[in-house]
């Protein structure tokens, strides 16, 4: 192990993913922004898929945001749909539910729960969303200026087209083919069969991106459920086995960091073995962001990159990193895959990523 | 079950004056630009960063010299918006910059008056356009425009001219004020909805839980116990008992009783769960644990969705045995 | 199998009602660098941050520390941010010590903060959505009614709440980083002051504070390369129950109960009254150091302002509660839970300067949050087994 920790012990405890629900993706979600009404019936599914029961689970976190919200304590009463009581051992994360995973599964190797249980949470259409996650600027220098979260990736996508590291017509690709794989994902918001000319013929949102870069501010939810060794074995025929689990954050000064590689992905990818995976959930909110994703993380040509359509095609805040490893984790537990990656990001222009990578054994 | 179509909702408005104390760093930047310049930070490796970093990329330590940069610079990135947001430094169509200030080698984050997008390029010159009033940090910049840009009445819009215009604050800004003020459309619960628009009727309701069979008075839409949905009604009298209580002797922010007043735990007969309420119509000193309390509606041509019980009040009746509600402190 | 991890090192602010001098990362940073310095650590050998705060709406800040991560030497590391209300502060300390028992890493730097004077907490939680009922009375009015159930079911003399205010107000003197420092407080004072929130009198509350606290947690191996006594983590606990429910125990929450049970045993104490040398318990309103005590199992239920009034929570007595002085002294919110957490450590370690509990070689931190519903804890000690 080193000063980063980029390796862990050898003895550690093994883990996987053995359950995964999400809620409909939804423009405009009727739930309430304390998330009970979306995750009461994902409990129900991912608990029935598992066979457990609420009493299995010994460890309880999620991911949510007050500023979402737009409420002090909104993730307080999200535990009414647990049924607390008797009283849960439970935590919570300001953050995607990606992260409040993490922490499920320290406690797993921990060896304080042998179950435990992460969601995620967010109706993004309750405020104005991209004006909302100004606040997650600089609180001296830049969010006074209230830059909008859609301009801040604009920025960040012509660096790289001024570069010559992407162009608009490889970001419509993306979106093309994002929708295209949504086709098949019945809880996708947005999916379809136009080719990147037709998109390409939008009108920007905010030069150089259109309206097919940005991700659909969406309402949703979701569920994972981590076990230990054997007790993943008996719930699930084919467990998808975490073999790397990283998250780092790179600078919040947008000005002073090189906004067209994401380092902190390239470092959690790294340390995760990101470039093994067959694969790929990337919580890549535009298109270009896709693009420098898949750089960092050294995929390999032949991966395939999010068969669900990606954020691209649902990305309900503080649930959509959650649903990428859950996802993910799918492929392998249905046999479509040895090895795939989730990926979570947080922040601005890909500050804070978070990697997943699970595998059959 | 009588549940509205959809949940009702409605905007809620969270509006603050947050006030920043800047610390040596930010309050060194902060005032210089009151005096219309711009400092950058020399870090350990050489780089001069405009805006200053509070600490050291490579080292961690707070910047050990300050170095004055621009005002002028050249775009590094750019991006247009056709519609501005409110709170945002123009009200018309502007272009957003990474902007890297001359002598920095970072870039800072501004808006710029372009006029048009096809005035946007990368690599384009702009200088600060100064607002009129100073002081405010970041915003003391009202935005950037391109270099040598006519005003209206034809003259250069040069910042020679603002510096001669703007005195020196008498002593280094250690504040700014940052207004945060958004709109939300907040939703309630179906059962919440239930339990609102029968109050609007003159009516208590509450729901049972399938699992446990107590009654949530509001309704919960989940029980907090099972986790499962509630969805039984159960109508209420407006009768209950005060289980706990405080008298509240002064005045907080957000107050809408004058004091003194009880705030008051009622368990409604029927219900398994007491909530907060006024009780007036005694004096404080009067009100006790197991008093018998009636609910007191407002005026009828006051109900509104919503709270239209004003208060409740003792009905003189005995008081209820302390066995009775102690499983519900 | 879980791996030992110990708190190497302590460090905390000045707490002031305003600390207009800094920014929020130059608050954070003062109580970082000073527990750098107290492990005798740089940030470079920190392997990855873990920060807590209460509601964003406090600063105005959507997620802090995204802005945060320069500041604390966390870019290129894992950062994580906790919030559990006002339990953060110990579940931000639980986080930083999961992250060395499960094996991850080495080193892990705990920052949580509170800048209240940015905003007014009672602004922010005193917002009501639309529909809501009208907030009636603030947080003091959210649990003085739970105070009176106490004293209703106890029996406990009306005086009890005073004695710990006062004692927790002439601790805060002890303090040098305590907000609030009232060497001459008294019972009779803390009785002749304001009643706020009847039967909750103004020197029975908090104060309202900015303040930051941060504390470095290593494994084994950098427990026993830092050459200086640590304090090693027996046993951590965390347990939640819903705001509200039918049959929900206001005085003595179970999830409080049966998170010090868990706590109790994994730390392999059978008699915390006889075992626990100092306790750092979070008590925002002076009543709850017997109620919680009772929560805790230092008494029998109805039995624990039996112990304050005999004196024996002073600093001086069988059970010191609260020797810095507590929250009723200093109240960073999202920092006052790690504050619980740091002064049991500082105890174990001796380094409690002028509130060092005489012998302390076992402590308690602890912290609760919402209504009455987060509870973390933690026992740490002066050697690991």
């Amino acid at each position: 192990m080193n000063a980063t920790g980029t390796t862990g012990p050898q003895q550690m405890t093994d883990v996987a993913v053995v359950g995964f629900a999400q809620a409909p993706n939804e423009r405009h979600s009727p739930a309430t922004t304390n998330g009970v009404e979306m995750l009461v019936p994902i409990f129900g599914d991912v608990l029935r898929s598992t066979g457990l029961t609420k009493d299995d689970v010994g460890f309880w976190c999620s991911g949510s945001s007050d500023y979402l919200a737009g409420r002090a304590f909104s993730f307080v009463s999200a535990v009414d749909a647990i049924g607390a009581f008797p009283p849960v051992m439970e935590s919570h994360v300001e953050m995607d539910g990606a992260w409040a995973l993490y922490e499920a599964w320290l406690k797993i190797l921990s060896g304080e729960a042998e179950i435990a249980l992460a969601y995620g949470f967010g109706k993004s259409s309750a405020g104005t969303l991209r004006r909302v996650l100004a606040l997650q600027l600089d609180p001296y220098l830049v969010a006074p200026l209230w830059p909008d979260s859609v301009a801040i990736a604009a920025l960040q996508a012509r660096l790289g087209i001024d570069a010559g590291l992407w162009s608009e017509a490889e970001m419509a690709g993306v979106a093309a083919r994002s929708r295209a794989s949504a086709i098949t994902n019945p809880l996708a918001l947005l999916s379809g069969t136009t080719p990147p000319d037709d998109l390409l013929a939008s009108p920007y949102v905010a030069d150089p991106l259109r309206a097919h870069d940005c991700a659909p501010v969406t309402d949703g939810a979701a569920v994972v459920i981590l076990a230990a060794g054997d007790r993943a074995r008996e719930l699930c025929e084919r467990p998808a086995w975490i073999s790397g689990f990283e998250h780092r954050i790179d600078s919040a000064s947008l000005g002073a960091r090189d906004l067209t590689t994401s380092p902190s992905s390239a470092a959690a990818g790294k340390a995760a073995g990101a470039s093994r995976a067959q694969v790929a959930e990337l919580h890549a909110p535009f298109t270009h962001q896709e693009i420098i994703l898949r750089e960092a993380l050294d995929l390999a040509a032949d991966a395939r990159v999010n068969p669900s359509g990606g954020a691209l095609a649902a990305n309900p805040m503080f649930a959509a990193g959650l649903a990428r490893i859950g996802l993910a984790a799918s492929e392998v537990i249905a046999g479509r895959a040895e090895v795939a990656l989730g990926h979570a990001t947080s922040g601005p222009a890909l500050q804070q990523n978070l990697v997943c990578v699970m595998e059959a054994r | 079950m009588n549940q509205p179509p959809q949940p009702l909702h409605a905007p809620l408005e969270i509006s603050f004056d947050y006030t920043r104390s800047l610390g040596p760093t930010l309050s060194a930047f902060v005032t210089a630009l009151a005096r219309r310049r711009v400092l950058g930070a020399r870090a350990s490796d050489g780089r001069v960063h405009a805006p200053p970093f509070e600490y050291d990329p490579v080292s961690g330590a707070p910047p050990a010299e300050f170095t004055e940069v621009g005002p002028g610079g050249s775009v590094v990135s750019w991006t247009w918006t056709d519609g501005p947001l409110d709170g945002q430094p123009l009200a018309h169509p502007f272009g957003w910059a990474l902007i890297r200030l001359d002598g920095a080698d970072t870039a800072m984050l501004h808006a710029v008056d372009a006029g048009s997008k096809d005035k946007m390029r990368t690599g384009m010159r702009v200088t600060p356009r100064w607002a009129a009033q100073s002081g405010n940090g970041i915003i003391d910049i009202a935005c950037f425009e391109p270099e040598g840009l006519a005003t209206a009445d034809g003259s250069p819009s040069a910042p020679a001219d603002a510096d001669s215009a703007m005195p020196a604050p008498p002593e280094p800004i250690g504040m700014i004020t940052s207004p945060v003020r958004l709109t939300y459309d907040h939703t309630v619960s179906p059962g919440e909805s239930s339990y609102l628009l029968a109050l609007a009727e003159g009516r208590l309701i509450g729901q049972r839980c399938p699992v446990c069979g107590k009654v949530y008075v509001p309704p919960r839409g989940a029980c907090p116990v099972d986790g499962v949905p509630t969805r039984d009604e159960v109508q209420l009298p407006d009768t209950g008992v005060v289980t706990t209580f405080c008298v509240v002797n002064v005045p907080f922010q957000g107050q809408k009783f004058p004091s003194p007043y009880v705030a008051a735990s009622v368990l409604i007969d029927g219900a398994d769960i007491p909530f907060q309420h006024l009780i007036l119509g005694c004096p404080p000193d009067e009100v006790r644990m197991g008093m018998r309390v009636r609910a007191v509606w407002k005026p009828r041509e006051e109900w509104a969705i919503g709270h239209n019980i004003d208060h409740f009040e003792p009905t003189d009746e005995p008081d209820a045995p302390y066995d009775s509600y102690a499983h519900h402190l | 199998m879980s791996n030992r991890a110990a708190v190497l090192g302590t460090g905390q602010t000045h707490h002031r009602s305003k600390r207009q001098d800094v920014s929020i990362a130059g608050l954070c940073r003062e109580a970082a660098d000073r527990a750098l310095a107290d492990a005798g650590l740089t940030a470079d050998q920190i392997d990855a941050v873990v920060v807590g705060k209460a509601p964003d709406l406090f600063e105005g800040v959507m997620m802090p520390e995204l802005y945060l991560a320069d500041a604390l030497g966390a870019v290129g590391k894992p950062l994580l941010r906790v919030h559990t209300a006002g339990s953060v502060g110990g579940a931000t300390g639980i986080v930083a010590a999961s992250l060395i028992q499960a094996g991850v890493h080495r080193r892990v730097l705990a920052v949580a903060f509170e800048k209240q004077s940015e905003s007014n907490a009672m602004w922010a939680l005193s917002i009501t959505p639309p529909f809501a009922m009208p907030v009636l009375a603030g947080a003091g009015g959210y649990f003085a009614p739970h105070i009176r159930s106490y004293i209703r079911r106890s029996g406990a003399p009306l005086h009890i709440g005073a004695m710990v205010a006062a004692k927790d107000r002439r601790n805060g003197a002890r303090n040098p980083y305590a907000h609030l420092r009232q060497a001459d407080m008294t019972t009779e004072k803390v009785l002749a002051s304001m009643m706020l929130w009847d039967p909750v009198r103004y020197d029975e509350t908090c104060p309202s504070s900015d303040g930051a606290c941060a504390v470095v947690i290593g494994d084994q191996g950098a427990a026993e390369a830092a050459g200086r006594p640590v304090a090693w983590i027996r046993a951590t606990s965390m347990r939640t129950e819903p705001t509200m429910f039918s049959g929900k125990d206001h005085v003595n929450p179970r999830a409080g109960a049966d998170a010090a049970a868990a706590l109790w045993q994994a730390a392999g104490i059978t008699s915390p009254r006889e075992q626990i040398d100092a306790a750092e318990i979070y008590v925002p309103f002076s009543w709850f150091e017997p109620m919680w005590l009772e929560n805790l199992g230092f008494a029998e239920p109805g039995q624990g302002w039996r112990i304050t009034e005999a004196g024996e929570t002073e600093i001086t007595g069988s059970l010191p509660v609260n020797p810095s002085g507590g929250v009723l002294s200093s109240n960073p919110i999202g920092a006052s839970g790690l504050l619980r957490f740091a002064e049991a450590a500082m105890q174990v370690m001796g380094q409690a300067g002028e509130h060092q509990v005489a012998g302390a070689r076992t402590a308690l931190g602890h912290a609760y949050g919402g209504g009455s519903q987060y509870f973390s804890m933690w026992v740490v000690a002066d050697t690991p087994d």
